[in-house]
Parts: structure tokens; C-alpha cells; sequence
């Protein structure tokens, strides 16, 4: 049954925003900073399904393009921010976000 | 064929991002994101995203996660979390903004924003004389999209040198109050 179901792209986009709403779920709940990256990284790759979705619904290469550029900048941000935990670390000798309350002004 | 595969990865997918949010242990999270990240790659092959899939594997599977589990282990935070909540009420409004932006994305998603217009330059994912996947990749990203992709190489040399700054040990001592909390 499931066998003979014609996978639309609109099968594929509910699947990405399932997985960005759970990716900003985590974000908002979870007070690990290291996991809260990691909830980040789940919401940037639910916009890489839809960018290739729609590159194969619209019949148009840029959208696996893009997800490079996408790629490219969830490296330098994961490279940016695991190196601000390590700094933060080495401070405060914990990483959750509550440590960062210090920030406030 | 395409159905099966769909509907497997796609709750792979779906499970490790759960897995992400709700395991205890950051280590189990970072594993989780790695099937997360091995369903999104099946689900590329299956959308004729072949460059795509593969980089998606070596650059976040195997790079980013590394990272991840490097940082980890590193700080020794691999031990399981005290499930404790300091803000009573952020969990159930947490997931109440959750269902409003799934709700919101699905809204957005029923009308009719993407216009179908074409960026580039009329290179598909199949049909006309462009070849492989990787020659369509390759011909729109050195062309159309040749200066984000020198801004990119910018981008990743000011990420890593202010990795490298930030993370280098800068010689400050730590907080006096974290000090006096680890000796009593």
C-alpha cells in the first residue's frame, strides 16, 4: 500500500518543518550550550531538505547550490561557537546557558 | 520503491532528531544528529542530489560531528544531565512557540510563495546538455554563484582564525567566584 504512494515534494517539505520545529524545540528547552548547537545544526539541515526539494520540484540546480553556502556557514558557525564554549569552559568550569547569566547587562 | 525508502528515512530522521533533543547524555545527542544527518543524505539521493548527499556526509557526519564530540569530550561533559528545570513554566511554553512555528511553516507552506522562477540559469536537475549531477553543481556554483563562493573562502578564514583566537588559552584566570566554588 505504502508501496504505490506517489511521494510528492509537499511529503518532503512536512518532513523538513517536522524536523526544524523539533530542532527549535530543543533549542528553546535545553540548557546545554553544546546541545543547543546541535539542535541549531537540526534546523539548518531541515532548510537544506527544503532547498533540495524544491531544486527537484522547480527542475532547477540552484537549489543544491545553495546548500553549500548553507554547508560553508553551519562550518564556520559550529567552528566559531564550539571555540566561544571552550573559552566560556574554561571560565566558568561549566557550559550550560544559565552560566551565561553574567552577560546581562 | 521511492515510498518505502522515503517513509524509513524519514522517520529515521524524525527519531534522531528527537533522539537530539531528548537524550540525556550530550554524547547521545551527538550520535542521534549523525542519523539524522545519514536519513537527510539518503533523502538527497532520493531528490537526484547525489554532490549533495555526499558532501552531506563527509562535511557534517564526518566533520561537524567530530567537532562536536571533540568539544565534548574535551570538556568532559559526558556524563548524563540533572534532568532539573530552574524556569518552571519554559518547558510547556517551549513547546507551545514549537507547535506555532510547525503550524506557521505548514500555513506558509499551502500558499502559493514559490513563484517557480528560475535563478540558474536554466540549469535543472535533469534534461539538456549539462551532464552529471556534479557538472550541473559545478557549472551553476563557478558561474551564477562564483562571487558567494569566493565569500566564502573569505568567511571560513575569518572563522577559523577567530576560532583559533577565542579558544587559545589567554592566559586570564579564571573567575574568582568559580575558584572559591570548586575549593569549598
Amino acid at each position: 500500500m505504502i508501496a504505490t504512494l506517489t511521494i510528492t515534494p509537499s511529503f518532503y517539505l512536512i518532513l523538513a518543518a517536522l524536523l526544524f520545529s523539533v530542532g527549535a524545540v530543543g533549542l528553546l528547552t535545553r540548557r546545554n550550550v553544546i546541545v543547543m548547537f546541535m539542535c541549531v545544526e537540526l534546523m539548518l539541515n531541515a532548510v537544506n531538505l527544503t532547498f533540495v526539494s524544491f531544486a527537484k520540484a522547480l527542475n532547477d540546480i540552484g537549489g543544491q547550490v545553495l546548500v553549500f553556502f548553507t554547508l560553508v556557514v553551519a562550518a564556520a558557525e559550529v567552528a566559531v561557537g564550539l571555540g566561544i564554549i571552550v573559552a566560556i569552559f574554561r571560565r566558568r568550569r561549566d557550559a550550560t546557558a544559565d552560566d551565561l547569566r553574567t552577560l546581562k547587562g | 520503491m521511492t515510498a518505502v525508502l522515503f517513509f524509513l528515512f524519514g522517520a529515521l530522521a524524525l527519531g534522531g532528531a528527537l533522539g537530539v533533543v531528548l537524550a540525556r547524555n550530550p554524547v547521545h545527542s551527538a550520535l542521534s544528529l549523525v542519523l539524522t544527518l545519514v536519513s537527510t543524505a539518503v533523502l538527497f539521493l532520493l531528490q537526484d542530489a547525489q554532490l549533495v548527499a555526499a558532501v552531506q556526509i563527509i562535511v557534517y557526519a564526518g566533520a561537524i560531528v567530530v567537532l562536536f564530540l571533540f568539544v565534548i569530550m574535551l570538556l568532559g561533559v559526558d556524563r548524563d544531565e540533572p534532568f532539573l528545570e530552574p524556569l518552571k513554566f519554559q518547558r510547556p511554553v517551549a513547546i507551545a512557540l514549537g507547535a506555532i512555528i510547525l503550524a506557521e511553516i505548514l500555513i506558509l507552506a499551502g500558499h502559493r510563495w514559490a513563484t517557480g522562477a528560475k535563478t540558474a540559469r536554466g540549469v535543472g536537475i535533469t534534461g539538456g546538455p549539462f551532464g552529471s549531477n556534479i557538472q550541473r553543481v559545478a557549472r551553476v556554483l563557478f558561474t551564477t554563484f562564483l562571487w558567494p563562493f569566493e565569500i566564502t573562502a573569505a568567511l571560513l578564514v575569518v572563522a577559523v582564525v577567530g576560532a583559533v583566537v577565542v579558544a587559545r588559552r589567554s592566559g586570564q584566570a579564571p573567575d574568582p567566584e568559580v575558584r572559591q566554588g570548586s575549593d569549598s
